[in-house]
């Protein structure tokens, strides 16, 4: 199985990268951007078949390390 | 004094910190960041700046699994007392012995330059050298020291007089540098053992390097 992570700053904590890549979007003419958030995507396979055990064992991998809760959120998918 | 220097692989500010600690006339050890134990009848453990482990995935997020960080946990929580400089900050932060987080600046820059800083605390080992409204000049150099901590975690700060240092200009107004919460460039625990800052306090030694307030930084440890 393969377990897809998203991991972006949490709302409401301002993201430099974003801010910037909005800004040259502005300046490259692209109209109509109200925002822009850069995460990062952390693909990991697992033995395992079992979702609801990847789906734990992922989440506790993130909580521990893949993110610091502190200032971000993060998102699991398995596929 | 006993101080124990903590090294993990990327670290690049163990020799200084060693210089700058053996300057004032204490005995220092490095310490190889497998190990399990810290040196006995240490007085105080330093985190010292650099890369550990490459910076790769968050600052600090790796190296404070280390083994050895087992071991500064277990002295910190038994009162010891621990510093943590730039990349030894956001490790503390990671491990959870300091409140807050390290994020990228907020221009995307690596900020390295003197920097002037005020002393907003001084009821405590590190600072108390110094008086509080002092303005320092101490170096800075990093790309992740944007400090971040909601609202409720502020006032806990503020109330416990856990700030320790802000950016300033050379009134002590505080100054916008790389996006810090407040200005913020220095905090300790709630038990005021365990303290960490962005800047370089031991690249401040000598009047030759432009700065010599970081002596009085480090001295406050010695009473």
């Amino acid at each position: 199985m393969t377990a897809i992570v998203n991991v972006f700053l949490k709302e409401g904590v301002l993201d430099p990268q974003g801010k910037a890549a909005h800004h040259a979007l502005d300046s490259l003419g692209f109209e109509g951007v109200s925002d822009v958030r850069i995460g990062k995507q952390i693909v990991i396979k697992l033995d395992t078949d079992d979702k609801s055990k990847a789906e734990a064992e992922v989440k506790e991998m993130c909580e521990t390390l893949l993110a610091n809760t502190v200032i971000e959120d993060y998102t699991i998918e398995i596929v | 004094m006993k101080v124990a220097v903590l090294r993990f692989p990327g670290t690049n500010c163990e020799f200084d910190t060693q210089y700058a600690f053996e300057k004032l006339g204490h005995t220092t050890k490095l310490v190889w960041h497998e190990e399990m134990t810290l040196p006995e009848d240490i007085d105080l453990v330093v985190v010292p700046g650099g890369f550990s482990y490459g910076d790769y995935l968050r600052s600090g997020s790796i190296a404070r699994f280390s083994p050895v960080m087992k071991a500064v946990s277990k002295y910190a929580n038994d009162g010891g007392k621990v510093l943590g400089i730039c990349n030894g900050f956001q490790i503390l932060t990671e491990a959870g012995l300091l409140p807050g987080a390290l994020k990228r600046n907020n221009n995307l820059h690596f900020i390295s330059k003197h920097q002037n800083l005020c002393v907003i605390n001084n009821d405590n080992a590190f600072l108390n050298q110094c008086e509080a409204g002092e303005v320092l000049n101490i170096p800075i150099a990093h790309a992740d020291g944007n400090y971040y901590i909601d609202d409720e975690g502020f006032k806990k700060l503020e109330e416990n007089g856990q700030i320790l240092l802000r950016y300033s200009d050379e009134n002590g107004n505080p100054v916008v540098v790389n996006g810090s919460v407040t200005s913020i460039a220095g905090v300790c625990n709630e038990n005021k053992n365990v303290f960490g800052l962005m800047p370089h306090p031991e690249r401040a030694l000598e009047a030759i390097l432009g700065s010599e307030d970081g002596i009085r930084m480090l001295k406050g440890f010695e009473a």
